[in-house]
């Protein structure tokens, strides 16, 4: 029986490829065999490049989209069984990466109310998870405002209040920030640490910005449908040519510590903070 | 083909309940074969700038010059004027239509009236130039990956082999690898051909990198503009705009406080090295 949130065993997704006639050419396989186990409450990251899968990975977490081999079990649901698929859905909500295709109230409390108002949550209590969700978000002085008006990572925390609305157990944030300037990243980043702290709710971050996963519990990287390495943030940025064989990268100051490294300073493997390396950087002065 | 712009300012719904100032007073001047970043928050106006750039937008006021003349006079030639001011927008891929990659491609300079064997050949050397392998000319773009397809929407616009190319956010959506690999071959291109390279980025390290001038936007305005070296010294004032530093300017900054003798001026990996290294072979360290 699964253990953890998010439970995958020999997860598979097949789909067929068709020719410009619509007849089936072949068949590609987008996940192949993956095994994981996300515990309840942590914060886990995925990377990999384009087309390594992740996004696939990530819909197979409510049942967007179902194994055709293996099996996904979401809170000890298996997502194939019809019967599950609304309570898997509640279970896990998904945030995207285009905050505009996410969101449609026309006031943002509103948008926000959609999700519990769908479950049938009584009047009082959405007014009530309206305001916590969207305080947990630091947009609650924003509640009677447009959408339209609100920045990209303003809607994007939006986008997230809405789905915490819903009360799930775990969010899982598909590219979240990959439309956002710098402080959009910023800010969508510190909403989804608040929440795992204060609301324990297990978080899952597909993402391409290196910086964004040093705080994760653990990291995924994906490649041609397989997890290819799995470990701490630490474990993981300390293998820079290995990462780079999957096209990815590390944070900025990892590589500037691993370039130093390389000219002869004796710093530590794995450096993933600027202030780590200015304190490595001290004792060897 | 040297571009200034003076005194533009750009206006949306005037007179209305939602008169918006998305750019105010801005004037600069990009002489032929810059390679320039522009920065800014969202909404800071660097889209609406791109877009006076080759004429998509009027401004409400002031002057868009190339080679010292003025593009709002009457009779100047906006089709011409767009066929050597190349813009890519953001995501790029969604405008790609043709059956194959080559045809996506010939499909500017065939409205430029060239004859078809010029068309493939300008076709096969903005491919070249972008990186993208042979064998996928006559592979229908819609079946390339995410990488794939925006090199082919970018070799679409050099095709008409533009004096200017200005890239909003080219690698936004991309992998890492992607990105660096886009940024790359951008620079190489510059370098080959001196175009002049206008490139909007979210990215402070990405720019740190590659240009030679910075331009910050911020509500509108011109806020600084200078070498990334001059810009990201005012990294105090960039953060309060909701922009920052590279990382290793932070990480100097740091080590400068500590007691380091570094300059704290570094903007990229490997001059942060150097200077850190510096600063131990002086101590006797190493």
């Amino acid at each position: 029986m699964p253990a953890g949130m998010i439970h995958a065993e020999q997860l598979i997704y097949e789909y067929d490829k068709r020719d410009d006639e619509g007849n089936v050419i072949g068949s590609e396989r987008a996940i192949d065999g993956v095994d994981i186990d996300i515990p309840q409450g942590s914060f886990v990251a995925v990377l990999g490049h384009n087309g390594s899968g992740k996004s696939t990975l990530a819909k197979h977490m409510n049942a967007i989209l179902v194994p055709t081999g293996g099996t996904m079990w979401v809170d000890g649901r298996d997502t194939k069984d019809p019967a599950q698929l609304w309570d898997v859905r509640q279970t896990a909500g998904m945030v995207f990466q285009n905050p505009d295709n996410q969101i449609i109230g026309t006031v943002v409390e509103e948008d926000v109310g959609f999700g519990p108002e769908n479950l049938g949550v009584p009047t009082d209590e959405i007014w009530q998870r309206v305001e916590e969700s969207l305080k947990a978000v630091g947009m609650l002085e924003r509640r009677k405002d447009s959408p339209n008006r609100l920045s990209g990572g303003q809607k994007q925390r939006v986008a997230i209040a809405g789905v915490l609305a819903m009360e799930p157990k775990c969010i899982v944030l598909d590219e979240p920030t990959a439309m956002l300037d710098p402080n959009g990243r910023k800010e969508v980043i510190r909403a989804v640490e608040e929440l795992r702290k204060k609301k324990q709710v297990t978080v899952i971050l597909i993402t391409h910005y290196m910086e964004e996963v040093i705080d994760a519990d653990q990291v995924f990287v994906m490649d041609g449908g397989h997890i290819v390495m799995y470990g701490t943030p630490r474990e993981i940025f300390s293998r820079v040519d290995e990462l780079k064989t999957y096209r990815m990268d590390v944070p900025q100051v990892t590589m500037l510590a691993e370039e130093l490294r390389r000219q002869g300073l004796d710093l530590p493997e794995g450096i993933l903070r600027r202030e780590e390396l200015v304190e490595a950087l001290c004792r060897l002065r | 083909m040297s571009i200034a712009l003076e005194h533009v300012s750009y206006v949306y719904s005037p007179g209305t309940a939602y008169e918006k100032h998305a750019l105010r007073d801005v004037s600069f001047e990009i002489p032929q074969g810059q390679f320039v970043g522009i920065i800014g928050h969202t909404g800071s106006g660097k889209s609406t700038l791109i877009q006076h750039l080759n004429g998509l937008v009027r401004a409400t006021s002031g002057r868009v010059l190339y080679d010292g003349q003025n593009i709002y006079e009457d009779g100047y030639n906006m089709r011409e004027l767009r066929t050597r001011v190349g813009l890519v927008f953001q995501y790029p891929e969604y405008q790609l239509f043709e059956v194959d990659v080559i045809s996506d491609v010939c499909f500017g300079p065939k409205n430029q009236g060239l004859p078809q064997d010029e068309c493939e050949k300008r076709a096969r050397e903005a491919l070249e130039h972008v990186g993208f392998p042979e064998k996928y000319y006559k592979q229908s773009p819609f079946e390339l990956s995410g990488g794939q397809k925006r090199r082919v929407a970018i070799a679409g616009v050099l095709a008409m082999r533009p004096k200017v190319l200005i890239l909003d956010e080219p690698t936004a959506g991309l992998d890492p690898k992607g990105r660096d690999e886009i940024l790359d071959q951008i620079s190489e291109l510059h370098r080959k051909t001196g175009m002049t390279v206008i490139l909007v980025s979210h990215s402070m390290e990405d720019v740190a990198r590659y240009v030679e001038r910075l331009i910050v936007m911020n509500h509108g305005e011109k806020m600084l503009d200078g070498t990334p070296r001059e810009v990201f010294r005012h990294y105090k004032e960039l953060e309060k705009v909701g922009l920052a530093a590279p990382q290793v300017t932070y990480v100097m900054h740091d080590l400068q406080a500590r007691g380091f003798d570094v300059s704290p001026d570094a903007t990229t990996i490997r001059e942060a090295a150097e200077e850190i290294l510096g600063s131990f072979r002086r101590s006797g360290k190493i």
